[in-house]
């Protein structure tokens, strides 16, 4: 033992720096002098030119990169502390639970961008005269766009905490604080990322859309990737919407690069599965960063910070244990009176929402806006099914050739980061120039970003299909209509499932910027409630879009709930393999 | 410690537990168990499942509070986890990202204790049990018997006073198993380890013989001590020993008289008539339990542990479906033995059409669910009744959990035997059968 220890010390002596240093030094350095660049402007007055103004000159755009990436950051930053509390509180006691639960459940089915106008106003004049307030409601709308499924996603994971893990905590003795940090997070931490990947690819199509701010009288134009992209809609420069969709290719390629490769392998090892898994995630910055002596070195301190903290005897409040509260009048109590608060919140809340309604709002508007409601429905279902039709059996065709799938699968996924609205100027164009039906040819684009979700779910779905059943299928010589019905699409659907919940409520969101389209001084319009959402802010007539949010929030909660949950049940408990 | 009047190690007084809705009524798992450790003895639960051995060891370990009851450690009453009580699990509950090193130091870390006594600590742990050179590997790289070491080793390194163990060697493959017991005893009789004493749950009988000093037969449904048994073989114990076969055979017979006693009545499962709970045996194992047994050399009659031994059946599997066969009168359990009955004779030389039709017939002869259910089918003229009804029935009896393992079962066993139909979709029974 003393040998093994021995040969332990001499591993850690350190000598030089290698040369693998040298590179991660540089790479490190380089992403802090852009963080402190581009993070200067951004609390610079309102009123100073550089502020606010934007310029279609090529050479600005990777300044503008670099700030749009900084906010995205800083809403995943965000997102994550709002996770840590939020679900943590909503898992660890009942009465919470209660109320966070079903609120995050709507959170999650209410369209971000409609409550665009709200959020502006608000954090403008939270920060009077500053830039500040405009990137606050820009990074709250990217903010909005990622923390629910993150923070569902951690709770779920904080309730399955297996078992024997569980006992292996309280029988060591680990305080609450110790134990979240030693055995929930990681516990939640797969999951987690994978949703904070997701959450990231969303996120995009938010950035753009909430850069340049224009709700009534405010018109503000954060300097980023998304105002570029507007001012040159505005002005009709095609070759700067090209160098856009360029810039924001980039950026997502170096955010799945730089961060998110190295995340999810490190997150490997947080895997609850005790049999190593066959195809290991990769990453060269990960790599990069084992093979280097020094900078390891110099990050030990930190570690070793942060495990300390982690292990800190820190008391919290009891979470929910085998033993529970002591008395049960006294719980009941308790009980009743929450009840009576969250009533009376309900209550409350209902009341001022009528009552704001009710000032400017008639029955006539609300029919008009029911019917509305009803088009952008019928066109999220037809395409929804016509983008099934045509991406499941592109996807199985794929998802069953491993060699194809292994190139297409990472592109499908780029392509589902990718905000499509960048693209959607080019439409315009197209539909101008053809004199193309709006009402039919703008719904193209409600799916025209969301489809991948749905192509590459199913490939996943068709390249895990277990050989032995492939095998078997072939071997009784199962063909044409029946191996699809009996066969590949029982076993895709799960995953296609999946997929179609994701596009199914992106799309809803879409539609606001979807059915509305601007092309310099040319405006499309289908009719549907995105466009009345999108309509309404564009002259800042809050009343119209408070009840055009409720509108369209209610008819994605009852779909989602009548739906896709139903299918997604079925899909648990009939069709899961093994 | 030497003291005459130093407390015993730990005192389980009169410990009950329930489960279930309600404080008033509910299943009873523990009944009034009472129980002392002294140091230097290793002392097994044996039992079968649902017995409430692994409750009792989480009690003891203060995971779970009692219903009635209490448990002292030293002298002092058990409210939650204790230090100087460590507990090493069936499932090894290694933290899959942590390495060995840093799972074994977990227990002292989160105790503050500073970081390089915790290394040193843990290391000589690994040493002891064998790991070396294991350190920075991660669970899901090591094997199981290298995980469970795992285990030992972060149960070891808090220096607990007693051990509980949780059928630690039951995951493991039969040659890995004997390993593992061998070692941890060669480390408990050299006394190498911290351990003052050790209490084991397992429902291996010849691992309880091989390994304690005290083996408690805990019976089932509600757990009961049925009987204490001394073992006073010295170590290293040979399983061939003739004392050690008697002790075995013994145990058996102790575990089967139950069963015996109640051949008069319905059955040896818990409860009377509808409340009858039925554990989960699939038919193929019942009909090839019959061929086993009618076949040679046992002709009709056979010795539970040589019969355990040739099917590789631990008694969790074997009582179950022995038991089940008796329910069925297609065998008699008596001391340690089971013995086929002429229609269990009749059902091995029978083709497959009529063995089904055999089984249904006492089926409904002989389970009263089973006859509940062909009943309201029959009465309805529809002919359709939901699982529910009955499942709500059932829950007036025992424990939901229970109530859905009798039910699947019975319908398991309903439709093998042809009796009644069960559509999963609709979750509800009918005479139909699927064109």
């Amino acid at each position: 033992m003393t040998l093994d220890r021995y040969a332990l010390l001499s591993r850690s002596q350190v000598r030089l720096p290698n040369l693998w240093d040298v590179a991660a030094f540089v790479l490190v350095l380089g992403v802090f002098v852009l963080m402190s660049y581009g993070s200067r402007g951004m609390t610079t007055p309102l009123s100073a030119a550089q502020a606010t103004g934007v310029s279609l000159d090529y050479q600005y755009l990777p300044y503008y990169g670099l700030r749009t990436t900084l906010r995205m950051f800083a809403a995943i930053c965000v997102s994550l502390v709002f996770t840590f509390t939020y679900a943590t509180l909503a898992a660890k006691s009942r009465r919470a639970e209660m109320a966070l639960i079903p609120i995050l459940d709507v959170l999650q089915s209410v369209p971000i961008l409609g409550f665009l106008s709200f959020t502006v106003t608000f954090f403008l004049r939270l920060f009077p005269g500053s830039t500040l307030g405009a990137e606050c409601a820009a990074i709250f709308v990217i903010f909005t766009s990622q923390a629910w499924n993150m923070a569902f996603s951690f709770y779920q994971s904080l309730r399955g905490v297996p078992r024997d893990l569980e006992e292996v905590a309280a029988n060591f003795g680990l305080t609450p604080w110790q134990k979240f940090w030693q055995l929930e997070t990681p516990f939640a931490m797969p999951g987690l990322i994978w949703n904070m990947m997701m959450s990231m690819s969303g996120g995009w199509f938010f950035v753009v859309a909430s850069e340049a701010i224009a709700v009534g009288d405010v018109n503000i134009r954060l300097p980023g990737i998304g105002s570029y992209l507007a001012l040159a809609i505005d002005e009709r420069r095609i070759d700067c919407v090209a160098a856009a969709v360029v810039a924001v290719a980039l950026i997502i390629l170096a955010y799945d690069q730089l961060l998110f490769r190295p995340i999810v392998a490190f997150a490997e090892k947080f895997r609850v599965e005790l049999t190593a898994s066959q195809t290991p995630a990769e990453s060269w910055v990960r790599d990069l960063f084992l093979r280097t002596r020094w900078l390891r070195r110099s990050m030990r301190p930190l570690t070793r910070l942060l495990s300390w903290v982690a292990l800190l005897p820190m008391r919290l409040p009891p979470s929910r244990g085998p033993a529970g509260e002591p008395d049960p009048h006294r719980r009941a109590l308790f009980d009743f009176v929450w009840y009576v608060i969250l009533i009376t919140a309900f209550c409350v809340s209902l009341g001022l929402t009528l009552d704001f309604l009710h000032r400017s709002i008639d029955a006539a508007e609300v029919r008009h806006v029911a019917l509305l409601t009803f088009y952008t429905f019928l066109r999220v279902s037809a395409l929804i099914a016509l983008t099934t039709l045509i991406w499941v059996p592109i996807g199985v065709w794929i998802g069953l050739r491993p060699r194809v799938a292994e190139k297409v699968q990472p592109l499908a996924q780029f392509l589902a980061a990718f905000p499509a609205n960048v693209l959607f100027p080019v439409a315009v164009i197209g539909i101008l120039h053809f004199h193309l039906n709006p009402n039919i040819w703008l719904s193209v684009l409600i799916v025209f970003g969301t489809q991948w979700y749905i192509a590459f779910n199913v490939i996943a779905g068709a390249n895990a299909f277990p050989n032995d059943l492939r095998e078997a299928a072939q071997n009784f010589r199962v063909k044409g209509w029946d191996w699809w019905k009996s066969v590949i699409l029982p076993a895709i659907f799960p995953y296609y499932v999946t997929g179609a919940i994701t596009a199914s409520g992106g799309s809803w969101n879409a539609s606001i910027v979807a059915e509305y389209v601007k092309w310099g001084d040319d405006r499309v319009t289908a009719e549907g409630i995105g466009s009345y959402i999108a309509q309404a802010t564009d002259v800042g007539d809050y009343p119209k879009i408070v009840l055009g949010v409720a509108a369209m929030s209610i008819v994605v909660i009852l779909v989602n709930r009548l739906f896709w949950r139903r299918l997604s049940v079925f899909a648990e408990t009939r069709l899961r393999l093994l | 410690m030497n003291d005459a009047k130093a407390p015993p190690l730990l005192v389980i007084d009169d410990v009950s537990q329930n489960y279930g809705r309600g404080s008033e009524k509910g299943s009873t798992v523990l009944d009034h168990v009472s129980l002392t450790l002294n140091a230097g003895e290793i002392v097994g639960l044996l039992g079968r499942s649902g017995c409430g051995k692994s409750s009792l060891l989480r009690i003891v370990s203060g995971l779970n509070r009692p219903s009635g009851g209490e448990v002292r450690y030293q002298g002092e009453k058990v409210t939650g986890p204790v230090d100087g009580v460590a507990m090493v699990f069936q499932s090894f509950a290694l933290f899959p990202w942590l390495t060995v090193l840093a799972n074994v130091e977990l227990g002292l870390r989160a105790k503050g204790a500073p970081r390089e006594e915790a290394r040193k600590s843990a290391l000589q742990a690994i040493d002891i049990i064998g790991l070396d050179g294991f350190e920075n590997a991660y669970p899901k790289e090591i094997s199981g018997g290298m995980r469970q070491r795992v285990g030992f080793a972060r149960a070891l390194v808090v220096s607990p006073s007693l051990l509980l163990m949780d059928e630690p060697f039951s995951a493991l493959d039969v040659l890995t198993a004997e390993t593992l017991r061998t070692d941890l005893l060669d480390l408990w009789v050299e006394g190498r380890m911290p351990i003052k004493s050790i209490l084991m749950v397992t429902h291996n009988i010849e691992e309880a013989v091989l390994m304690c000093d005290r083996i408690i037969v805990l019976s089932s449904n509600p757990g009961r001590i049925a009987a204490e048994i001394g073992v006073s073989m010295q170590h290293p114990r040979n399983r061939l020993d003739p004392e050690f076969r008697q002790l075995v055979d013994r145990i058996y017979a102790l575990m089967t008289r139950r069963a015996e006693l109640a051949t008069a009545g319905p059955g040896a499962f818990p409860g009377l008539g509808l409340g009858m709970a039925l554990p989960t045996v699939s038919t193929n194992t019942l009909a090839g339990m019959i061929e086993e047994v009618a076949a040679e050399p046992y002709s009709g009659k056979a010795d539970l542990p040589a019969l355990a031994e040739s099917l590789q059946l631990e008694i969790d599997d074997l009582f179950p479906v022995a038991e089940t066969l008796q329910l069925l009168r297609f065998a008699e359990l008596a001391e340690g033995d089971i013995r086929l009955t002429l229609a269990g004779k009749r059902f091995a030389e029978l083709g497959v059409d009529q063995r089904k039709k055999l089984f249904g017939d006492h089926l409904l002869a002989y389970v009263p669910l089973a006859q509940r259910i062909r009943r309201v089918l029959d009465e309805r003229p529809s002919h359709h009744a939901p699982a529910t009804r009955f499942r709500e029935e059932l829950e007036d009896y025992m424990s939901e959990e229970y109530a859905e393992t009798t039910l699947k079962s019975v319908t398991t066993w309903g439709r093998y035997g042809e009796i009644f139909a069960y559509d999963e979709a609709s979750q509800s029974f009918s005479l139909e059968n699927p064109q």
